[in-house]
């Protein structure tokens, strides 16, 4: 499995789902995994496992069969002070069938070219070494050459994926890299199924079946038509999508949102789309934890401030709550390329002494900001899934969600209106926190609703998956 | 009779300390004191206290030619009394002299001024009041935050009895025009108008270490001669600065102490000007015209206007929110929240929110200590919720005057009222009759001043 994020560093929709999925597939007696995941370097703790290298690349690999090594996680754990999420993955026996892989690599999840280039800035020290040694594999025969060196030789191969370095291309140029670790791994494994999420990890998806040969399962949490908007469409991206879903021999959309996008807009067949929805775990109720300071009710959008996630439709409909009561404050949590246009609309609107920003925040701030909100609202104008309105449902939260998003496929008790109808927002949000009938209703309802929603469900459907593939290839 | 006028300013701001959105509703605490601290204690010795020590000398040694002019704000006094008492001690030294004169200001160093004439001259008062307390100083002459100045706001300080008020030669309003001469308010001419010579300023304030600048190294004789080749129409010379400039903005290294040290002399060899404090100035100078300043200028960046603090979206979000809090913080009378929306108020806050990048970015970064304006201007409002949250609390409690009250007192009045023409009705009473009459128009003027002041107090809730 080419994965993303795993705790303590969760820090989106796409490392929580990739962690509760893995959880729940590990659970049965059939199944191991072999989770491979980018990480920057020096993040890693290094007391916390054995590291086996694979070859002199920066590759670490980490059995995870041994009582011992938990033992050592936990206390490791209890010293730093991680956050409570990590305290369950290490006593859970489950994850001990998982091993685990951490390859030294800049990738990073939800991050566009812009974004990506001020992350190299602000990393610099974590550059990587371009004299470090790198396994490549040319004619058949895994070469050893270092980074430098294959950047050079790579730029004359030809190849589906071989981007010259002219623009802005960064992030592709490591996507690359991590394909050809990938095809490293490959080799030295032992697996029947190769799954990898989201486009970053599709070269290195292609890059394993190439060398062994395996059923590839692509599972798309997003598209390039939901970050970019479809006017804004990055072709080297959409290539790299599509290449993916061809070489792919099924296909998992995390909605029918997605998997129309996939049939419409990347000509895929759609016999070889299966959508799977993902799930949450149920936690339990934090509202005692923590307080709410302010007595007025809480209006929150929980995201990064991006155009996929339609920060301004929740601006404006805040303003429009705001002339009709007083008794309420919004929150826009969270941080993002858009986050100083978003401070400067609402301060020209004059509604900052009641629409708050918090920036970006991390692990238990999430649970607490859930935690006092009293509405939550994703007016996102493309959400392949969300899966942030179940961890708001969960957390006793009334939800509004878009129509254009995945979960409004799956969660029956909430608001959804069109993200571009401000009004209707507005309306939903005043009748939420004015109404306490309603919110009553909806806190209830959809509690109990997200609280059936568990990972095992679509961990079931995907470990089918798995076998009809493996059948056909039998 | 050609005279000098140093000017030095000093302010410090209560900076406020991270304050998230999550502390809202619950810590009470603004100020990042230890901040605060740091920040005067390492100015006080790097630049207040030996600057002192240098003007000190100087006027011992050239007696009644030499003279400054300085203003310290009210937070920056309140500041120097927590952290840095001694520097509040060498001021007074200086004071005791005779040849240091103190102007006005508002306490906080606020943006009032375009706000609230009446409030403005309240705070004008409060500081007044505290540079009498300090250094026993009634201040002659005013300047306004960071030289803010335009036309109405001239005529408000006319009217507070000042005699002359400084603010920026701005290069936009005086064209051609010099100055190095005397102007009056156009709506006062009573009120006359001493403006500083930008150019002699920058080049000590912003270029006296630049070594680009081709006048580098700028020498006492070298800043001396310019001021001496100036024609015998240019009567006053005002050099105006910030105070930091002498030991903080340029390092004790850069040679600006000695600078300072050796400058009054080489002025007394080659010319004959003598250093003057600006109400000398303003009684011994006549005005040549009026100074026409619709619109308000400043001291600050390139442009000499508002942008700096009032230019973007949130910096105007920002102070009106202050402000609504205004007519409410007019009837709570509590100290603690009265030096808070003190504190609030100071025209840093606003300035840490500034977009402004260009030729004056690199001023803006020096003094902001915060990451980017988009910071400042959340931390701000966070902390302005909060405020407007106790604010609101503390208006809700204060009791008016209960209607049922009000109306007994009225009835008593006009009982007693009656009474008084009964007494009136009487025979043989009417020599009597004049003091009953006063009695009765006295009753009247109690009832009114009873009713009025308390109905007023109720319709503006």
């Amino acid at each position: 499995m080419f994965g993303w994020e795993f705790p303590p560093h969760i820090s989106g929709g796409l490392g929580t789902a990739c962690y509760g999925l893995t959880k729940a597939l590990s659970a049965f007696d059939d199944i191991e995994i072999l989770f491979v995941v980018p990480k920057l370097y020096g993040d890693e703790d290094k007391s916390v496992a054995r590291l086996i290298s694979a070859g002199n690349i920066s590759i670490k690999q980490y059995k995870t069969n041994t009582e011992k090594i938990f033992g050592e996680k936990t206390s490791s754990v209890s010293k730093n002070n991680l956050s409570h999420n990590f305290e369950t993955l290490i006593t859970d026996k489950l994850l001990k069938k998982i091993e685990f892989i951490e390859i030294k690599s800049k990738l990073q999840p939800y991050i566009s070219h812009d974004e990506y280039k001020k992350f190299l800035k602000e990393h610099k020290h974590n550059i990587l070494d371009k004299s470090k040694k790198l396994y490549y594999e040319k004619d058949g025969i895994i070469k050893e050459v270092t980074l430098e060196e294959y950047e050079k030789t790579s730029r004359i191969k030809e190849g589906k994926y071989n981007f010259s370095g002219t623009y802005g291309s960064e992030l592709l140029k490591e996507v690359y890299y991590y394909a050809q670790v990938a095809k490293v791994i490959a080799a030295e494994n032992d697996f029947d199924i190769i799954h990898a999420h989201d486009w970053l990890t599709n070269a290195a998806g292609i890059a394993a079946k190439e060398i062994s040969g395996k059923p590839l399962v692509i599972h798309v949490h997003a598209t390039e038509f939901d970050r970019g908007g479809f006017d804004r469409i990055d072709s080297r991206v959409f290539a790299l999508e599509k290449a993916g879903m061809e070489a792919a021999d099924k296909i998992i959309t995390v909605s029918n949102l997605t998997k129309n996008i996939l049939i419409k807009h990347y000509g895929i067949n759609p016999e070889k789309i299966v959508t799977v929805y993902n799930a949450v775990e149920p936690q339990n109720n934090l509202k005692k934890k923590y307080k709410k300071n302010v007595k007025e009710k809480l209006v929150t959008f929980l995201g990064r401030i991006t155009y996929q996630k339609g920060p301004a439709y929740f601006i404006n409909a805040a303003y429009k709550v705001l002339q009709k009561t007083d008794n309420v404050r919004f929150v826009m949590a969270g941080s993002g390329d858009m986050f100083h246009e978003m401070i400067r609309y609402a301060a020209k609107l004059g509604i900052t002494d009641k629409f708050h920003f918090t920036g970006f925040l991390k692990g238990e701030e999430v649970n607490k900001m859930f935690a006092i909100s009293d509405v939550y609202v994703m007016p996102s104008v493309s959400e392949p899934f969300g899966i942030s309105p179940l961890e708001a449902a969960r957390s006793n939260v009334p939800v509004i969600i878009s129509k254009q998003s995945g979960v409004a496929e799956v969660l029956k008790n909430a608001v959804k209106t069109d993200y571009w109808d401000e009004d209707a927002l507005a309306d939903a949000i005043y009748g939420i926190i004015t109404y306490k009938g309603l919110s009553e209703m909806f806190k209830k309802q959809s509690k109990k609703e997200v609280d059936e929603m568990k990972w095992d469900k679509p961990a079931k459907e995907i470990k089918e998956i798995y076998y009809t593939l493996l059948n056909k290839q039998n | 009779m050609r005279h000098i006028c140093l000017y030095f300013q000093i302010h410090q701001p209560f900076r406020l300390k991270r304050y998230r959105f999550f502390d809202i509703g619950e810590e009470q605490h603004y100020f990042d004191d230890l901040e605060n601290r740091l920040h005067m204690q390492r100015i006080a010795y790097n630049n207040y206290l030996p600057a002192n020590a240098v003007l000190l000398d100087l006027i011992k040694k050239h007696k009644d030619k030499f003279k400054v002019n300085f203003s310290i704000s009210g937070t920056a006094l309140e500041q120097m009394e927590l952290y840095a008492p001694e520097v509040i001690e060498s001021f007074k030294a200086l004071a005791d002299t005779g040849n240091v004169e103190f102007l006005a200001e508002t306490y906080a160093h606020s943006l009032i001024s375009l706000y609230d004439k009446e409030e403005f001259k309240k705070q004008v008062k409060e500081h007044v009041a505290a540079i009498k307390k300090h250094f026993g100083q009634t201040p002659e002459v005013f300047r306004n935050t960071e030289l803010i100045y335009d036309n109405l706001t001239g005529k408000s300080v006319a009217e507070m009895g000042f005699k002359a008020m400084i603010t920026e030669g701005a290069k936009h309003i005086l064209g051609w025009k010099s100055p190095n001469v005397l102007y009056y308010n156009v709506l006062n001419p009573e009120l006359k108008l001493i403006l500083k010579n930008y150019k002699l300023s920058d080049d000590i304030a912003f270029r006296f270490s630049d070594k680009s600048w081709d006048a580098y190294p700028l020498t006492a004789e070298k800043y001396a001669s310019w001021i001496a080749g100036a024609d015998e129409h240019q009567e006053i010379i005002n050099i105006f600065t910030d105070y930091e400039t002498f030991g903080e903005h340029q390092k004790a290294e850069t040679g600006i102490l000695d600078f300072l040290k050796a400058f009054p002399e080489e002025i007394f060899k080659q010319s004959d000007f003598t250093f003057a404090t600006l109400s000398e100035v303003a009684e011994k100078h006549e005005p040549v015209a009026g100074m026409n300043v619709p619109y308000a200028i400043s001291w600050a960046d390139e442009e000499r206007d508002l942008t700096a603090w009032l230019g973007n979206e949130m910096q105007k979000e920002a102070f009106n929110k202050l402000y609504s809090l205004s007519d409410k913080m007019s009837f709570i009378k509590r100290h603690d929240l009265q030096i808070i929306w003190r504190h609030l108020q100071t025209s840093d806050h606003f300035y840490y929110m500034s977009t402004k990048i260009l030729s004056d970015g690199s001023v803006h970064d020096y003094f902001n200590p915060y990451p980017s304006p988009y910071d400042a201007f959340i931390n701000y409002m966070n902390v302005l919720s909060d405020f407007t949250l106790r604010v609101n609390e503390a208006y809700e409690n204060i009791i008016p005057a209960e209607p049922e009250e009000i109306l007994q007192k009225i009835k008593d009045y006009e009982r007693k009222i009656k009474n008084l023409y009964a007494e009136l009705q009487k025979p043989k009473m009417i020599e009597r009759a004049k003091p009953v009459f006063a009695a009765i128009e006295k009753t009247k003027q109690e009832t009114k001043a009873v009713i009025l002041p308390k109905n007023k107090k109720r319709t503006r809730k």
